[in-house]
């Protein structure tokens, strides 16, 4: 199959470039390595794993006919002159009430919106603080004059200093602390919840559904024994406390690209989707060609058909009405289900020896009545 | 788990009465609680009782699934077609568009699409989907081929749907006489009901005010 090789292709090739470039960016970042900790080389690789394998996945994702068509369209429309002011100006908004607040989860069920909103501040968190020092990105100096205060650098240059032993201080080192509190309760909700829900006990998986949750749980669960034990067990066990934790991060790294953790860089489709919506709520609206009401956007619709075709569909329908109807995408959602009842119907008609009519079961009162009252008009006039 | 091999699921449109029975009671399926994937249609409410209750037909090939851009919707093992995983659903509506028998609904509030499940955490262990379990005059039915045989002598579950050009092939059956014209039908042609007519979407009271 010469297109699944190309595609296959396409991705590897933007696989392997979005690596080097994550690669390139540590050693510029470190200053050559020379602020690169050597005793996470172990997280550098999973992560450079992690940013090939997510980079394909989500390549091929994006070479499917649907989400290829969504993602063109997203941008045509966002960036379309005559509305880029106004989703310009919807964006933030969007950003901030979608994302940072999860507000769609919260309308589903608040437990549900309380486990992700946790995990997923805890999560961006951890990451914000790991990933940066994983890769010498950020580190920590004594200036010359006051062994009191540190001074942060990122990437190599120095920004703002803070005093050790201060509120801030305390909260930048146990920023992972912070972090690992908020995924280990938003961890509980979810976990509960699985385990008594019905709904959810029926369709869960172990890979997709419980393993992201032992996952994290795993990981904040030992970075917070590395924490207790060299703060208060005089660093009791944490050689081995370190060699666990890191096999739980870089298995976690590993994981990325493969469950439910994909959906973290899917989800933001759902941003270029609102704004496909938006235009095609104020543009050119499809009328349904069998009760003639509108029901969806031409665009959608023309869309999909284009989609439908491409994945090998073929929904024309030749002949019904002169051609007039051309696409079954053009009926709408209600009349296809109204047709199922009148298609049964035509068939048991045809089963039964009678005539077959357009509408099989529809009763014309109308015509009844007139039919029952023109024998008396006739004996009338007679 | 898994919905057994040998229960199936059969649909006779011509049997409902309208009743409203499986809407309320679909809303009471733990996999979707408190909302009623059941779409009960009154096919021409001027003219007739006639109604039809369409649950999703499952299909082998989900169109739903293929137009699907987040891939939100599978297919598992058993030939289920499972509502949207919450994760990954954007709330396109390429499915609820895309659907032959125009099954899913979006849930706007939500940014979700939900569909019939077919009950699983009831059908997987082999019991009746909730809509089958209260329809009163088995328009819904859940059980073994034989069962519907020795319920239904003169029909036969069909399969097979055409709409247009395109076959879709579905687990969901619909009952269908045993024979047209001595042979066994393969197929509904959904599409070629819409050769005429369109049934009217709002109500005529032509009859009552005298305008025949």
């Amino acid at each position: 199959m010469p297109s699944l090789n190309r595609e296959t292709v396409r991705a590897g090739a933007q696989g392997v470039a979005a690596t080097l470039l994550v690669a390139a960016l540590i050693a510029i970042g470190s200053r050559n390595l020379a602020h690169f900790d050597a005793a996470l080389v172990g997280y550098t690789f999973a992560t450079l794993f992690a940013v090939f394998g997510i980079t394909y996945r989500y390549s091929m994702w994006l070479q499917r006919p649907p989400t290829a068509l969504f993602w063109r369209r997203g941008w045509q429309v966002f960036f379309s002159r005559d509305r880029l002011l106004a989703n310009l100006a919807a964006w933030p908004k969007r950003v901030v009430g979608v994302f940072a607040f999860n507000n769609f989860i919260f309308r589903r069920s608040r437990t549900r919106w309380a486990a992700h909103w946790l995990i997923m501040w805890g999560c961006l968190l951890a990451g914000a603080i790991t990933f940066p020092l994983v890769f010498g990105w950020i580190h920590f100096q004594t200036p010359a004059d006051d062994f009191e205060r540190y001074r942060v650098y990122v990437f190599g240059f120095p920004t703002f200093s803070f005093r050790i032993g201060s509120v801030l201080g305390g909260l930048i080192f146990h920023g992972l602390v912070w972090a690992s509190f908020l995924v280990i309760a938003g961890v509980m909700i979810a976990m509960r919840r699985r385990m008594r829900d019905r709904g959810a006990e029926a369709v869960q998986q172990f890979s997709e559904d419980f393993l992201p949750l032992i996952l994290l749980f795993a990981v904040s669960i030992t970075g917070l024994m590395l924490t207790a034990s060299y703060t208060w067990m005089k660093g009791y066990a944490y050689d081995f406390l370190a060699i666990v934790h890191a096999a739980c991060v870089i298995f976690t790294l590993l994981w990325l690209p493969f469950g439910k953790f994909f959906h973290i860089f899917q989800r933001p489709a759902q941003l270029g989707v609102s704004f496909y919506k938006d235009a095609g709520r104020t543009g050119e609206q499809a009328a349904c060609r069998n009760c003639a009401q509108p029901f969806a956007s031409k665009a959608h619709v023309e869309d999909l058909i284009r989609v439908e075709r491409e994945l090998g569909y073929s929904y024309e329908m030749p002949g019904v009405r002169g051609d007039s109807v051309g696409h079954y995408q053009y009926i709408c959602p209600r009349c296809r289900r109204l047709s199922m009842a009148l298609a049964q119907g035509r068939l048991w008609q045809a089963g039964r020896g009678r005539e077959v009519s357009d509408r099989p079961g529809i009763v014309d009162v109308a015509e009844m009545m007139e039919a029952a009252s023109a024998p008396a008009t006739t004996a009338e006039q007679a | 788990m898994s919905v057994p091999s040998h229960l199936n699921f059969y649909i006779d449109a011509s049997r409902c009465i309208g009743c409203q029975a499986c809407v309320q009671a679909c809303t009471e399926c733990d996999t979707h609680k408190g909302h009623s994937m059941i779409h009960l249609e009154t096919v021409d409410r001027a003219h007739s009782t006639q109604t039809i209750p369409v649950i999703c037909m499952h299909c082998d090939s989900p169109t739903c699934a293929e137009v699907c851009p987040a891939d939100a919707i599978k297919r598992s093992e058993d030939g289920v077609v499972q509502s949207a995983r919450k994760p990954r659903c954007i709330a396109c509506n390429n499915c609820v568009l895309a659907c032959p028998f125009g099954v899913p609904k979006m849930q706007v509030e939500f940014e979700l699409m939900m569909k019939c499940d077919m009950c699983y955490d009831r059908s997987s262990v082999g019991l009746k989907p909730m809509c089958a379990s209260v329809c009163p005059s088995q328009a819904l039915f859940f059980g073994t081929r034989e069962e519907i045989e020795a319920l239904r002598p003169q029909a036969a579950p069909i399969d097979r749907f055409q709409f247009g050009n395109q076959t879709i092939t579905t687990k969901v059956k619909m009952m269908g006489p045993k024979s047209v014209a001595g042979q066994r039908p393969e197929h509904i042609d959904v599409t070629a009901a819409m050769e005429e007519h369109a049934p009217p979407r709002s109500v005529s009271l032509g009859v009552l005010n005298g305008a025949r």
